[in-house]
């Protein structure tokens, strides 16, 4: 729980607040009170209807938010372990010495709590959304055993380097409901990618939950000019070690069907990074793989407070694609790589947001604890 | 005779059993449904704002208990209270408490979402305070009702020497007239009641028994009005039960408007009051009408007042501070059936009366004259 949200100091301010009383405006002449505070906003007295911290001191986000807590046991995800929950597969060497990364990826309906007590009936990758963080080098040859256990037909589609019978969309890699099929193909380009359903109607398979990160980490022998930025790039090398990643997939949920979300998240629990913000070793660099898959909406965005970063636009470059901006916006399916640091920093809580103001009220914000330590 | 009871009990029984069996066995409403999402339905019934936020009154209805996961308020989520928490029976109420910083003379929108995803969404068209229910402000609204019921009345009451010195010539005329102005009032009376079935809750049944009471109402008075008068309603006693209609549509006037500044929808006070004074003024002359020729005594007059006028003021009260669209409903129903049965009796005595004239040029042009004023006056009103 952060400063601004925590419910004891809600409730006391609100029971606190002066209860002067109001006349009858249209009748008297007299406007609501509240209005006639903003100059004594310093030294003046406490002024009814405004919320303040048991200091007293002002803070308009006590009762923003959502109410209550997420059961993430029931829901069998937590978002915080999916910042960090790679999945490398199951590895093992083709007779042609190359390596071969083997997943097993299953479709499962589940109804899911995207926001304390809001239920919304996903379609999900292993039980759950965004699915596994498949994470391969570039090269690798990758072979998912796709099992569909849902309702519907299914596919999954990557955005990567494949043939056409390994697209996976209709007619190309569907399953039907019990049925199985194996996508196989290489890990190319290297970058931050994802992969989703493309059954029809897409719109609907993707905004149910089907979708994943698809992470083709650089080869550093295949990049000798930028050996040492490739091998902080390559999971398991000392250089990547230095770096905290995480995985960070823009979603919504539309929970009435009216082809608008009521939810906008990152890893789909509204205010998940509010509620416990993400700590950060305030002298080790941040990486953060950024992909959005949110429906309805044409664009989705990432603003960071206080600080700049380089974006590294899909990911498939080793020199940023924009640098020292705090800001970028993605289309839908359109991904990137982040990279900043808080050596600079002092400790503290530092913001992160969709900069749609109207996403980011409906769940999509977040924090960075920043601190010396992380245990 | 034994052996009939005998064998109606059996057959009781035997449906009894059998439907329960088919119910438990077959399981139609199942096979129907399937696993289908509940159907849950949540009516906002009333709105407060005051200096610690929102509060709202909350009717749930659907076929499982409905509970509420978030709310949003103008777009975001916003942390709430509700009292008593947990799900919400069908037909039971739960209040609210958003600490929401609502902007006076602003619109908000509260959208209020169930643990299944549907949203209801209710909007407060103009936040303005609600008016607590202390001395000043029910000496306001009490002043309010007096504006709006009483006095345009009483103005119309005035106009009773003139219409004697116009004696029986115009009578025809002047109670067309009359049945003109309830005709219309009888239409806007069921309209407004239909604004307010909308508003309750479904389960409630309100519009079914909106239709019922009006009609009940009607027969009701008609009973009662002809009781020891042989049949025959003229005079004061017509007078008396105009008045009534009237007052009661007056009380449902009342609500309406009262509910209107809870609910921060009136925005010119100025222009309302001007508008039912127009308004009433026909009302007023509808109520002496019958009376004509008739010499009523003094008292009469300021007691036919009060009855149609009067009732205003409890109305605003009871609409700012109590009531609910249910009530409200309920209200405009027992006004509707109260000037139904005066049209009818004010028809029947214009027919008995003046038998061939029904058809006349003075009833029929009172008549249009009676709804036109009314319709016209109405523009005034900005509700």
């Amino acid at each position: 729980m952060v400063w601004w949200r925590q419910p004891h100091l809600l409730r006391r301010t609100f029971l606190l607040a002066g209860s002067g009383s109001i006349l009858l405006g249209a009748l008297t002449g007299r406007g609501a009170r509240g209005r006639e505070d903003a100059p004594a906003a310093v030294h003046g007295p406490k002024i009814a209807g405004l919320p303040r911290d048991s200091s007293g001191v002002v803070n308009s986000g006590l009762a923003f938010g959502t109410r209550g807590e997420v059961d993430h046991a029931a829901n069998g995800f937590d978002p915080h372990a999916l910042l960090t929950d790679f999945d490398y597969g199951t590895v093992s060497r083709l007779p042609d010495g190359r390596r071969l990364r083997e997943y097993e990826v299953v479709v499962v309906d589940k109804t899911i709590e995207i926001a304390p007590g809001l239920y919304f009936p996903a379609w999900t990758y292993n039980g759950r959304v965004p699915g596994p963080t498949l994470r391969a080098v570039e090269g690798d040859r990758i072979r998912i055993r796709f099992v569909n256990g849902g309702s519907m037909p299914h596919t999954m589609h990557f955005h990567g380097i494949h043939s056409a019978r390994m697209d996976g969309i209709p007619g190309a890699g569907e399953a039907a409901p019990g049925e199985t099929f194996v996508y196989e193909f290489d890990a190319l380009p290297f970058g931050c990618h994802l992969y989703h359903c493309h059954s029809m109607p897409v719109k609907r398979h993707i905004h149910r939950g089907l979708y994943g990160a698809f992470i083709v980490d650089p080869d550093p022998e295949r990049h000798p000019d930028q050996r040492e930025v490739a091998l902080s790039r390559l999971a398991g090398t000392e250089e990547n070690a230095r770096w905290q990643e995480f995985v960070m997939v823009m979603n919504g949920f539309d929970t009435n069907f009216d082809e608008e979300n009521e939810i906008y998240a990152v890893n789909t629990v509204a205010f998940a990074y509010a509620d416990k913000p993400i700590p950060i070793e305030r002298k080790r660099p941040v990486r953060i793989y950024l992909i959005n898959v949110t429906e309805f909406d044409p664009v989705n965005s990432f603003h960071l407070h206080g600080n700049f970063f380089d974006y590294y636009d899909h990911g498939t470059t080793l020199t940023p694609t924009l640098r020292t901006v705090d800001t970028i916006m993605q289309c839908q399916a359109q991904r990137g790589i982040l990279e900043f640091t808080f050596q600079d920093h002092e400790p503290g809580l530092y913001m992160f947001h969709a900069h749609q103001s109207e996403f980011t009220e409906l769940g999509w914000m977040g924090f960075f604890d920043v601190r010396e330590q992380v245990a | 005779m034994s052996r009939a009871r005998l064998l109606a009990f059996l057959g009781v029984a035997l449906l009894v059993v059998a439907t329960g069996w088919a119910m438990w066995w077959l399981r139609p409403v199942e096979r129907l449904a399937g696993d289908a999402p509940p159907v849950e339905e949540i009516v906002v019934e009333r709105t407060e704002l005051d200096d610690e936020g929102i509060l709202l009154t909350l009717r749930a209805d659907g076929s499982e208990p409905v509970r509420i996961a978030q709310i949003q308020v103008d777009g975001a989520y916003w942390r709430f209270e509700q009292n008593p928490p947990g799900p919400i029976g069908r037909l039971q109420t739960v209040q609210v408490r958003i600490p929401y910083p609502w902007e006076p003379g602003a619109l908000h929108r509260i959208l209020i979402i169930t643990q299944t995803g549907l949203s209801f969404e209710h909007v407060v068209e103009v936040a303005l305070p609600t008016p607590a229910p202390g001395a000043m402000e029910f000496a306001a609204l009490g002043l309010l009702g007096v504006m709006i019921g009483v006095v345009p009345v009483a103005i119309g009451m005035l106009s009773y020497p003139l219409l004697i010195r116009w004696g029986q010539r115009g009578l025809p005329y002047l109670l067309a007239l009359t049945v003109g102005l309830l005709l219309f009032l009888l239409f806007d009376t069921l309209d407004e009641g239909f604004e307010f079935v909308a508003l309750a809750p479904p389960g409630l049944g309100a519009g079914t028994l909106f239709g019922l009471l009006t009609l009940l109402t009607t027969g009701i008075l008609l009973f009662v009005g002809r009781w020891g008068a042989g049949g025959t309603l003229e005079g004061v006693r017509l007078a008396t039960f105009v008045a009534l209609g009237i007052g009661l549509h007056n009380f449902g006037e009342g609500l309406a408007v009262g509910a209107a500044f809870t609910a921060g929808e009136v925005a010119l006070a100025g222009f309302l009051i001007l508008g039912f004074t127009l308004h009433n003024l026909t009302e007023g002359v509808g109520i002496v009408a019958p009376m004509i020729g008739r010499g009523p005594r003094a008292w009469v007059f300021p007691a036919l007042l009060l009855l149609a006028g009067l009732p205003t003021v409890p109305g605003a009260w009871l609409g700012a501070f109590a009531v609910t669209p249910f009530w409200v409903a309920v209200c405009f129903a027992i006004a509707a059936g109260a000037i139904l049965q005066v049209v009818i009796e004010i028809t029947l005595y214009l027919l008995r009366r003046y038998e061939a004239a029904y058809a006349s040029p003075a009833v029929l042009s009172g008549l249009a004259t009676g709804v036109g004023i009314m319709y016209a006056t109405a523009l005034f009103v900005p509700l």
